[in-house]
């Protein structure tokens, strides 16, 4: 048996959702190999090579990988899985792009986002935001997965893969890259952070957001989240957003701040591992998950907790 | 440019889901329903193109039970022209709606396909996708902007620590994300006119489509549940809480 694993990556750096996602193929059994697709991602390849349980590393290197566009990672592997019983990718944007194209083309009903494996055709994935854990068994040949990084622990360092250059799929392609406009930041990922501080709607306005929040992220080297309110309202940007329609998070401490705790929201960070709340209203359905509770006014509490730590 | 919108009817966003004690699903009895807000989304992105001149008809489908019409009825009442209904009591998985709305493609030829990037219920984000490699066209997924150049279509994507814009070549589907728009509440005047918009009522085997789910429920269980911790009296109390958890 083996599994085709699609790794995530900006061409210089392999992303932490792909060793976490090898350790997933590895639950399912058989041999582990990673596709590293690019554009001058030879150091990609290399990290690839290094990650403990990986037989071998497939290296495509072409301008149309440079960005992983949809149709033509699509047009790459799916002559290559003759030879795999599974394909994993990790449910990050690019394997929620990519994957179901794959799928379709290979005639399978793909499993998205699971958080567990039992044997080579039973999964758990959350349905309704988190509110329910489904277990299914899938009876079609060849599985086509993503993978929920939060569910599953990275693979180490430790291996010496070998790695084969393939050929790219030969184009056109009816897609093509633009631009691309990334969110600079000197703080951690926000799905890949220790640490995560998020504002709610509370703070009022995007300048607030910032006085408030920022301060206490750099003091604890966390990242900082929103909840889909703030978001709305413009008080933080989109892929600030923690919840269901966001990313979801679970990082060893998370402090919520002057976030309610809809339902869609605690579907992105109830399984962080220390949760701290602050809330004027004590009533909030927030401090039903919180480890911590603190029941005060933000705008006095968290240059307060700022100052202290 | 014509348009063709899937819409799903769900759980309303708003409604506390249930296990059923059995473990075999969901309780959806006596529960409110609703369109899925993604595709609420795509719905008001396609009139939104119709009000700037470059759609001319809008078409939207659905794929399940005969409450769906509902669902549709919504749509149409936001400014689409007609309705497909392709009637099931089953539930049917994204890979099955992508082969029959392939098959709907065909039969409408539309000129773009604008799904919601998800269904708030299986949270599977896969059907347009799955749309866009059997139909051989390109995609735009989670788009928060989408605009028509020189016989392009430029998407802006949501992804992970940022923004992306690809161009699409010819026939297009793109899936909506949560910035796109904000979708308008339809007009009293309109819900009553929408009643005289027509429905075409189909059932999937007109499309020859098997529908046959491959994957086989075993169980559906509450998410572990998680206690609530204590209350703390101040910031000081706090940090010396954290300190002494080692998460500081």
């Amino acid at each position: 048996m083996a599994v085709l694993v699609i790794a995530d990556h900006d061409n210089s750096a392999l992303s932490d959702a792909t060793a976490k996602t090898v350790t997933a193929a590895g639950k399912f059994g058989g041999d582990v190999d990673v596709l590293v697709a690019g554009k001058g991602a030879g150091d990609v390849a290399a990290a690839a090579a290094k990650i403990s349980g990986v037989r071998k590393v497939l290296h495509v290197e072409g301008d149309a990988y440079e960005h992983q566009l949809a149709e033509a990672m699509e047009a790459l592997i799916v002559p290559m899985m003759g030879g795999y019983d599974a394909l994993f990718a990790p449910a990050t944007t690019m394997g929620k792009n990519v994957t179901p194209r794959i799928a379709a083309k290979l005639d399978v009903m793909q499993l998205s986002d699971i958080t567990g494996i039992e044997g080579t055709d039973t999964f758990e994935r959350p349905i309704y935001a988190g509110n329910a854990i489904m277990t299914v068994t899938s009876s079609d040949a060849k599985k086509v997965v993503t993978v929920r990084g939060t569910a599953f622990d990275a693979a180490p360092e430790g291996g010496s893969a070998a790695v084969e250059s393939v050929d790219p799929a030969a184009g056109p392609f009816k897609s093509e890259f633009v631009s691309e406009e990334m969110v600079e930041s000197d703080r951690p990922d926000l799905t890949a952070a220790k640490r995560v501080v998020s504002g709610g709607r509370a703070l009022g306005s995007a300048e607030e957001f910032e006085r408030i929040m920022n301060p206490l992220a750099d003091k604890l080297g966390a990242a900082v989240g929103a909840s889909r309110a703030a978001v709305d309202a413009g008080y933080a940007p989109n892929d600030y957003q923690v919840g269901q329609t966001g990313k979801i998070v679970a990082p060893e401490l998370y402090v919520a701040v002057g976030i309610s705790g809809a339902i869609q929201h605690l579907a992105g960070m109830k399984d962080s591992k220390i949760i701290v709340a602050i809330n004027k209203d004590e009533e909030a359905p927030i401090f039903q998950v919180a480890d911590y509770g603190l029941v005060a006014d933000l705008f006095n509490a968290v240059p307060e907790l700022t100052d202290a730590l | 440019m014509k348009v063709l919108v899937p819409v799903k009817r769900v759980i309303d966003y708003n409604v506390k889901v249930r296990v059923k004690s059995d473990q075999s699903g969901v309780d959806l009895a006596n529960v409110k329903m609703s369109m899925n807000p993604f595709d609420e989304i795509s719905v008001e992105e396609a009139v939104r193109m119709k009000e700037a001149g470059t759609v001319t008809e809008i078409v939207v489908v659905s794929i399940g039970p005969q409450q769906a019409l509902d669902t549709i009825r919504t749509a149409l009442a936001m400014g689409a022209e007609r309705g497909i209904l392709s009637k099931t009591d089953d539930m049917v998985e994204p890979l099955a709606v992508a082969k029959v709305l392939a098959k709907v493609v065909e039969e409408e030829t539309p000129d773009m396909v604008i799904l919601g990037k998800q269904a708030i219920d299986d949270d599977a984000n896969q059907t347009g996708q799955m749309l866009g490699a059997l139909l051989g066209w390109p995609q735009g997924t989670f788009a928060s902007e989408v605009k028509s150049d020189g016989g392009k279509v430029h998407v802006t994507r949501e992804i992970d620590g940022g923004l992306q814009t690809v161009a699409l070549e010819g026939n297009a589907i793109v899936t909506t994300d949560l910035r796109l728009n904000e979708p308008r509440y339809a007009s009293l005047p309109n819900i009553m006119k929408a009643k005289k918009k027509p429905i075409d009522m189909k059932a999937p085997e007109d499309y020859g489509v098997d529908l046959s789910p491959r994957l086989t429920i075993v169980k559906v269980t509450e998410p572990p549940v998680r206690q609530a911790g204590e209350k703390v009296e101040d910031v000081a109390t706090l940090v010396g809480k954290l300190k002494t958890a080692g998460a500081v």
